[in-house]
């Protein structure tokens, strides 16, 4: 007599340890196969947007450290430049050094803690994601020398950043820059090579180029799917046009692709840090703009960034008031997300936390 | 070759063994903050203020409450109000520091501490009483005058508050800002403008030379 079976649906999350956040996986599976999976998220809405028409352009900047909470540098870049095409200005020379270098010291903190936690996902006990940890440990520091806080930084203004860096920060930065090859050498060494590493994500979910256009994914899992898209590259705002650093592109877009774009990238950031350090020069920092500032009515800009997990963009529309009159956030983590189904089906449980560890998602910035 | 990951791993075990641990045990350790650290809870300069509310306009979030009437001690000046109530609702401070940044006669300061934990929401309201009397260990956030002068509040000694403001920087002079505090104190000696020549005397933290440095806004 044969064994009568069905497939079984299982909530993972929301509160899970391996799922990053508030969210939820309603995963149908077949035995350890996995035969439908639907994202839930929502969660973790604050109303952002909305909270973002009702504040003045300089109290939005605090709302967009709380996006993606693990590189607020960045959301901050990327609002200020919308802003500031709104207002049709353009930050000053040092400013626009200091961004970049600051920008880029948080993209090595949030990668760390994307492979960190990848690995972690793999069964590494917390190794690599201690380093991670380590090492982004410093940036903070090196942040709060340099604004005040360590997370929720609010360091960028529209028109540049609010103060110039504080005498001491120079020799911090010149002392971590030095640091910084060998405690990323030792995550290299311990993992890059590790067999149950390779055999773990190599050839694990794979993202053709053709569905990663589709769905529009970007950030280093569209470059681990083999397209060489950046948009520090493609339209460069702030000092990227100056400085000079590679796009690292995967072959497969398989798990290993993923993490191995971002450790890459680490790399390539600290390149631009070093451009930075040697271009920099002294000068004003930041406009005088006033706090609070009216745009044109019916203005409207749309900046973007490369964030570490992908494009984000902000669009702001302007009816001459205080506040926008809309601000539209365009997070990476969320359409990034949308290939989930995409790559979990066909696999089995233990390939799907990886997959979504190799992603990279943040639920601050999915949810908003 | 299998078994190789295995060997590296438990080489790095061994290389860490004889190394000092990066972790710090809190309670009997202490990591030092930098000047700039945005704590609580915050310095507020009464001396200082004049009860604008640029600090409760500017506050994203709104839990700054202030509560003033027309003060009887600088009515001549008619900018200084009589403060009644000067709340601070910590427990839903972002601690962004914008109030500090809007404050425009350096009356209010980000604090240095980060260990004001409460047992009631209601005790994490920071009122008018507290901010008087609380110790002065303003933060250098926004202070371009008291990073130029080497203070940090973690060394331990406090600030006066005419020690504080940014009239003794040498660009800030053609402002009114800080001119009216000899006034307010009560002191009422003579010319104001006179006093903030005093400010500017090379002595005061011999700030006369760093002062002009390219910092801050213009």
């Amino acid at each position: 007599m044969p064994i009568h079976t069905e497939p079984m649906t299982i909530n993972v999350g929301p509160q899970h340890p391996s799922t990053h956040g508030v969210f939820r996986l309603r995963v149908t599976f077949d035995g350890e196969e996995i035969l439908e999976v639907e994202p839930v998220f929502g969660y973790l809405h604050r109303g952002t947007e909305k909270l973002a028409e009702e504040r003045t352009y300089v109290q939005i900047v605090t709302l967009t450290d709380r996006l993606d909470y693990v590189s607020s540098m960045i959301n901050n870049q990327g609002y200020c430049l919308a802003v500031e095409k709104l207002l049709g200005v353009e930050p000053p020379l040092r400013a626009k050094w200091l961004r970049t270098m600051v920008a880029e010291l948080q993209r090595i903190a949030s990668h760390l803690m994307g492979i960190g936690f990848f690995l972690q996902d793999l069964g590494t006990l917390g190794t690599p994601l201690m380093y991670g940890f380590r090492t982004r440990e410093k940036i903070l520091d090196l942040f709060e020398m340099l604004c005040g806080a360590r997370i929720t930084l609010t360091y960028m203004r529209p028109g540049g950043v609010f103060s110039d860096t504080p005498p001491d920060f120079w020799p911090a930065l010149e002392n971590f820059m030095q640091e910084l090859p060998t405690e990323i050498g030792e995550i290299e060494q311990l993992v890059m090579e590790n067999e149950i590493v390779l055999v773990r994500t190599k050839g694990v979910s794979p993202l053709s180029p053709e569905m990663a256009i589709n769905c529009s994914v970007s950030g280093p899992v569209l470059r681990a799917s083999g397209i060489a898209w950046d948009w520090r590259k493609m339209e460069p705002y702030d000092a990227y046009e100056w400085v000079d650093f590679d796009v690292p592109v995967g072959a497969n877009g398989d798990n290993y692709d993923r993490f191995w774009v971002r450790m890459q990238e680490i790399h390539q950031s600290a390149r631009i840090i070093h451009q930075c350090m040697e271009h920099i020069e002294p000068g004003p920092v930041r406009l005088d703009l006033p706090l609070v500032f009216r745009p044109e009515p019916g203005a409207e800009a749309y900046g973007r960034v490369e964030a570490s997990k992908g494009e984000l963009a902000f669009y702001m529309l302007s009816d001459g008031g205080v506040s926008p009159y809309r601000c539209k956030i365009r997070s990476p983590s969320l359409i990034n997300l949308t290939v989930t189904e995409h790559l979990l089906v066909g696999w089995k449980l233990a390939d799907m936390i990886v997959t979504l560890g190799s992603l990279d998602i943040n639920m601050g910035e999915v949810d908003r | 070759m299998y078994g190789m990951g295995m060997v590296k791993g438990l080489l790095v075990t061994l290389k860490n063994l004889t190394k000092r641990p990066f972790t710090v045990q809190y309670p009997e350790e202490r990591l030092k903050q930098h000047p700039r650290f945005r704590g609580e809870e915050f310095v507020w300069y009464e001396e200082r203020c004049t009860g604008c509310a640029s600090c409760a306009k500017f506050c994203p979030l709104g839990i700054i409450k202030i509560v003033t009437s027309p003060s009887e001690t600088a009515p001549a000046q008619g900018d200084k109000y009589l403060l009644e109530v000067f709340d601070i609702d910590i427990a839903r401070c972002m601690f962004c520091g914008l109030c500090v940044e809007a404050c425009p006669y350096d009356a209010l300061f980000m604090g240095s501490g980060f260990e004001q934990s409460q047992y009631s929401r209601k005790e994490m309201v920071i009122g008018i009483d507290q901010l008087r009397q609380a110790d002065k260990h303003p933060s250098t956030f926004f202070r371009p005058q008291l990073e130029s002068a080497g203070y940090d509040p973690h060394q331990g000694q406090p600030l006066h508050w005419k020690d504080v403001g940014r009239e003794s920087w040498r660009w800030h002079q053609h402002e009114k800002a800080g001119m009216r505090l000899e006034s307010a104190a009560g002191s009422g000696n003579g010319d104001p403008i006179e006093a903030v020549d005093d400010l500017n005397s090379p002595d005061l933290g011999g700030t006369a030379e760093d002062a002009g440095a390219p910092e801050q806004t213009q």
